[in-house]
């Protein structure tokens, strides 16, 4: 108990710095503009803040639309115990990548132009209005959390009557601006290394958000499950954790696949630095995928915990060498961000873990262990949604 | 027909006339040092370079195509018919996502501003759609800068590469470079040497993004109607087997 209570000291003590950091951070943005907040230049106009706040922080909520397509379209009701944490890691995952633009854009002020000023030609016009509306349709599916924590009856029916077509509505927009992000950078042929810039950078991606929505479920489970004392759900991790390895397959073989249309393997005999982070990348996606075949490996949740986390730092590291590293040499310059860039970036993070374990605690994010659920009937008669008990 | 610039490395003798034309056209401070700084900025619109014994001058390319006007979220960035490519800095929401899409490293930023705006040269619009040459066409005392239409100045280089075939490297710069560009070089040497890029793509590059997002209506219709329709089979399959009691 003593360690315990030492070590969510020290992060909390850790988050405490970070988020100081973050706020004088802050104050020189505001201050002195992205010339004295950020090491952008003419040739480097993009850092971490679009390359992992933007990039990342989409990707990272993708959990939310994999399991609402899961659960309510394709009825697989045994994942339905995860699937409120990972609609609540989706909701703060677009509205602190919201936040992330606000740092970033020159002129935060105009953050709403593009849903007035149409350009139907710009992929990052069509990431704009996605992301806006797929914001609303989290936090429509936020809000029975918050419906159900109050008792409010009327509003929850209202909810459930138009979830369906509101559930379509998000996987649609995910699976646009999922693959838009990979989209983006179609545009730059000529800058961003060969083992990244493909013409199928939309499929990539898309399929490695699903991916990572997945992991992060994993990940996000495994903490949720020590941090509130909650027995892990072990039997249904371990089956998602059988729908990830299939997925990696899928997405490393296409990976494959387009490498070698694209007769890019050879650049990999060069010792560079996009060699070894492409590497990095693809081992970090590699090794998980082997180990999540393993059933030893599913159902020990220490393990399925590192695959996890070997997935999310591969996503990491493949949407920071698209968005970052890999336009370095094409752009015939180096990027290394301020320190300023990354003050805000942990803070951001730091705010994300925050403000999930206060609503996790306060909101009914989480489902009762099922004996409870039957015991508390009268909670649960208004919610068919998240209390009815697991199919067995 | 629109308006183009023709630029012939082989005639310019450096001497930054065209550099404190455009200064005074945009009402940007310009001065010894300014004019030893051999870059484009947010502050310096066209520059001169030096690459050994040629000189090679910068500017915004005009494309015929722009990237930067087909990334441009609002809108903010258009090709014009008489041939510039315009900025309207009352829309720019400071994305740079025309910055990370010029092929050619062109659009640059307010960085140390708070409310910053991107600049680049416009093939002075407001000049000539007054029927005026533009400022640094006008300032050159040699003739290395001329403008016209761009058909005539491609007749023009082609003419100037058959007259004097020692004199030239046998190719112009901007005819397919990024589907075309308004700006066209001439140069004695490899383009590379004088600086331009020559890894970029002979295509217009609005088409690399366009050729996903007009499947965009596709993927939306197919989407509903793949996702309402796995929704309603498996939605009935539960409700059946509720009702059969099987659960």
């Amino acid at each position: 108990m003593k360690v315990l209570m030492g070590k969510i000291t020290v992060w909390r003590a850790i988050s405490a710095i970070i988020l100081v950091a973050g706020l004088y951070a802050t104050y020189l943005r505001v201050m002195y503009g992205l010339g004295g907040s950020t090491n952008l230049s003419d040739k480097f106009p993009w850092g971490i803040w679009i390359g992992f706040d933007v990039m990342c922080g989409v990707g990272l909520a993708a959990g939310g639309f994999t399991l609402v397509a899961m659960v309510h379209i394709f009825n697989i009701e045994k994942y339905k115990p995860v699937l409120r944490p990972a609609v609540l890691t989706a909701f703060l995952g677009y509205v602190l990548v919201v936040v992330g633009l606000l740092y970033d854009l020159g002129r935060p002020d105009r953050l709403w132009h593009p849903l007035v000023m149409w350009n139907p030609h710009s992929v990052m016009f069509e990431v704009a209005w996605c992301v806006t509306l797929y914001t609303t349709v989290l936090f429509l599916e936020f809000l029975p959390m918050v419906f159900e924590r109050f008792g409010w009856h009327r509003p929850l029916e209202w909810i459930h009557r138009i979830s369906v077509p509101l559930m379509i509505l998000g996987v649609l927009l995910s699976t646009l601006h999922q693959s838009s992000l990979g989209s983006l950078f179609l545009i730059v042929p000529s800058k961003l290394y060969p083992l990244w810039y493909s013409p199928i950078l939309p499929l990539l991606f898309y399929i490695s958000a699903i991916a990572v929505g997945l992991a992060m479920t994993i990940f996000e489970s495994w903490h949720s499950s020590r941090a509130f004392g909650r027995a892990l759900e072990l039997p249904l991790l371990a089956s998602m954790a059988r729908v990830l390895a299939v997925i990696l397959s899928v997405y490393l073989w296409i990976r494959f696949l387009d490498l070698s249309h694209r007769h890019a393997f050879g650049l990999l005999t060069q010792n560079r630095i996009e060699t070894w982070l492409f590497a990095l990348e693809i081992a970090l996606m590699a090794v998980p995928m082997a180990l999540l075949y393993q059933a030893s490996v599913r159902v020990r949740p220490g393990a399925l915990y590192a695959c996890a986390v070997m997935v999310v730092f591969g996503f990491i590291t493949n949407r920071l060498n698209v968005g970052t590293t890999g336009l370095e040499a094409g752009s015939g310059t180096h990027y290394v961000p301020k320190w300023t860039e990354i003050a805000v970036t942990l803070s951001i993070v730091a705010t994300g873990f925050t403000v999930f374990r206060l609503i996790a605690h306060y909101f009914p994010v989480f489902e009762k262990e099922q004996h409870t659920v039957e015991v508390q009937g009268e909670i649960d008669g208004a919610d068919r949604e998240a209390g009815a008990p697991v199919m067995t | 027909m629109s308006k183009a610039i023709l630029y012939d490395s082989t005639l310019c003798i450096g001497c930054k006339a065209c550099e404190g034309a455009c200064a005074e056209r945009w009402g940007l401070p310009y001065n010894d040092k300014i004019a030893a700084e051999e870059h484009i900025s947010a502050h310096k619109l066209t520059a001169v370079e030096t690459h050994g014994e040629h000189f090679s001058r910068r500017l915004c390319m005009n494309c015929q195509q722009p990237a930067c006007a087909s990334v441009c979220p609002v809108g903010a960035l258009q090709k014009t018919s008489l041939g510039p490519v315009v900025y309207d800095a009352e829309k720019c929401m400071g994305c740079r996502y025309c910055m990370q899409a010029c092929p050619f490293q062109v659009p640059s930023y307010e960085w140390d501003k708070r409310l910053p705006k991107m600049r680049k040269c416009n093939m002075c619009y407001e000049r000539q759609s007054q029927g005026k040459p533009t400022a640094c066409t006008e300032a050159c005392p040699v003739g290395a800068t001329i403008g016209g239409e761009r058909d005539d100045l491609l007749a023009e280089a082609r003419k100037r590469l058959a007259e004097k075939p020692q004199a030239y490297y046998q190719k112009i710069y901007g005819i397919q470079e990024a589907g075309g560009t308004s700006v066209l070089y001439l140069s004695a040497v490899p383009f590379e040497q004088i600086g331009l890029r020559t890894n970029v793509p002979m295509e217009a590059l609005p088409e690399t993004t366009w050729r996903v997002l007009e499947l965009v209506p596709d993927v939306v219709s197919t989407g509903t109607v793949l996702l309402g329709g796995i929704w309603w089979i498996t939605n009935r399959r539960s409700e059946v087997a509720k009702k059969e009691g099987r659960r």
